[in-house]
């Protein structure tokens, strides 16, 4: 028995490692597979449904893409503003950052999608110097309101984010663009926020795929049938038809291949504005310089 | 015009918090002028010449350069912006060199005349492809900076700091970051800046060598003041406090 174990871990010393991790997820999905097909898993309806689940996705980013753009441009105010010396520019970023980071996300959307309105229609009651059609100014359609309610929430987290990247530039950085002469705004646009963005970009990345995923809290403001997004066509289509578990796996595995997919793109503009940084990389170029500089097999030692 | 007072410093206090690193510093610097600062680490030169371009704000005191005078103190906004005004006309080469990373050589040295439109960009340009030449890197005008030797990166600093055209140029221990077999090409630029241009500069360094060729006067700093003050004769070959013989006998 000992000797056999013993021979086994021999014989698996020789297997590459990342093929024993490939055979584990082949088993976790044979795995899968066999408790599906015993709990009766229709593949036939998946098929038939998973292309209107999958034109959700259309809807799934657009929510996104807008809710991360505003997420990038709040985190940016927020965080100049938290690096500055203003009294008054600080306390409203601090506000709003503890505020976004203090409450749940579904209360936020709830917030601004159905209780705004009325704050609305009661200041336009109550003040009748406002401009014509502010009661209806806080009215907001579904995908508006979700998509202000991530950028918001996500761009208070992505603060601290961006706040730590202007953090990481150098001080000597900042003192040398005062010393030049340079504004307040020339620094920051020149020298510390090109730097910044460097440091930046890979949890940006992270906080799109995170969001990316959130989308479908906002199913919970009641989507249109016409313009569901993933979780709430999935939601639509297996509650009539009574296929919980086949909508919810093709749900799931729409997200799930989405985050792959950006979680690939984001490793490559990773590496992409790693260039000219890097010191590994620097030192490659330099070794290839100086070898076209110099005659081959060492002209010195002849 | 050698007479010309180019920076004055008038009762100069800094505290950091409770210590303080500066107690009360005169010094008149003319024009064409080079004046060496030395003294032990903690003994305020540095933050001396750090206040004269309000990187660090006087606790006390004040500060003229080409006539713009300011108080120390304070900082309001009207004040804010005479720093810069103060700042256009003074050049700072730093210890790290401080190099922007984001930028190529080129753009390092055009990027402040830039901001501050000093003439149309074909003329920025020309002008920062001269002090390149100058200092000797004008082929690596493409280059971003962390290709550059310790010793080129400092050069380029300096480019980047005479294209403001200053009234005065300070440097902040601009070799001890270096390499030795680098410092000599950085003292020998600094050295043309002087016979060549004759450009006023305040220089906090050890090298003495460098300091017995190039200054004009030399300060020794000991305890926040102004110890001992003379030509570089007087104070490396005999100097009267014994602090700054004992310092001396330090580095010599």
């Amino acid at each position: 028995m000992g000797e056999a174990w013993e021979r086994l871990q021999l014989a698996s010393a020789r297997v590459p490692f990342r093929l024993k991790v490939a055979v584990v997820w082949v088993g976790i999905f044979a795995v899968l597979a066999f408790v599906g097909n015993a709990a009766q898993f229709d593949t036939d309806w998946i098929r038939d449904n998973l292309r209107y689940i999958v034109g959700g996705v259309r809807y799934t980013m657009t929510i996104a893409v807008g809710g991360i753009v505003l997420a990038i441009v709040m985190a940016l105010l927020g965080a100049l503003a938290r690096t500055s010396r203003n009294p008054v520019a600080y306390g409203i970023a601090g506000f709003y950052v503890s505020f976004f980071r203090g409450t749940p996300l579904i209360v936020q959307m709830f917030l601004l999608y159905l209780a705004l309105p009325p704050v609305g229609r009661n200041l336009a009651a109550e003040y009748t110097w406002l401009p014509e059609g502010f009661d209806e100014a806080l009215l907001l359609d579904i995908g508006t309101a979700g998509i202000i309610a991530l950028g918001l929430n996500y761009g208070a987290y992505m603060t601290e984010i961006f706040r730590s990247g202007i953090q990481s530039v150098a001080g000597g950085q900042g003192e040398a663009a005062d010393a030049l002469g340079m504004t307040y705004g020339q620094k920051m646009r020149r020298v510390v926020l090109p730097q910044a963005f460097r440091v930046v970009i890979p949890p940006t990345g992270n906080e799109f795929i995170a969001m990316m995923k959130d989308t479908a809290l906002v199913s919970f403001l009641g989507t249109t049938v016409a313009t569901a997004e993933v979780f709430r066509r999935a939601q639509l289509v297996g509650k009539a038809d009574f296929k919980n578990l086949e909508a919810y796996v093709a749900a799931a595995l729409v997200y799930w291949g989405l985050t792959v997919i950006f979680t690939f793109l984001q490793a490559r503009l990773e590496k992409r504005i790693g260039r000219g940084y890097d010191r590994a990389h620097v030192a490659a170029a330099m070794l290839a310089a100086n070898e076209q500089g110099q005659p081959r097999g060492g002209g010195a030692v002849g | 015009m050698k007479d010309e007072v180019v920076v004055r410093i008038d009762g100069l206090h800094k505290s950091f918090g409770p210590l303080e690193v500066v107690k009360g510093v005169d010094l008149e610097v003319h024009r064409g002028e080079v004046v060496v600062v030395f003294g032990r680490s903690g003994s305020g030169k540095s933050t001396v010449l750090r206040c004269v371009n309000f990187i660090e704000d006087p606790t006390a005191g004040s500060i003229e350069v080409a006539g713009i005078r300011l108080e120390g103190g304070h900082r309001t906004r009207r004040k804010h912006e005479q720093i810069r005004q103060l700042r256009l006309h003074v050049g700072m080469v730093f210890q790290q060199f401080n190099l922007f990373p984001n930028m190529t050589v080129l753009d390092n040295v055009t990027c402040a005349p830039r901001c501050a439109s000093r003439g149309s960009n074909a003329e920025i340009e020309k002008r920062a492809k001269d002090l390149l030449d100058r200092v000797g890197l004008a082929d690596k005008a493409k280059e971003h900076p962390i290709r550059l030797s310790g010793g080129q990166q400092q050069r380029v600093a300096i480019a980047r700091a005479l294209a403001m055209q200053p009234d005065v140029m300070l440097f902040d221990e601009p070799t001890s970051a270096l390499d030795p077999e680098l410092t000599g090409e950085v003292l020998s630029v600094m050295k043309t800046l002087s016979t060549e241009l004759h450009m006023t500069m305040m220089v906090v360094t050890h090298e003495m060598g460098f300091a017995r060729e190039v200054a004009d006067r030399m300060a020794f700093f000991h305890e926040g003041r102004i110890h001992e003050m003379g030509t570089p004769e007087q104070l490396i070959e005999s100097p009267t406090r014994p602090e700054t013989r004992a310092f001396l006998d330090a580095v010599l």
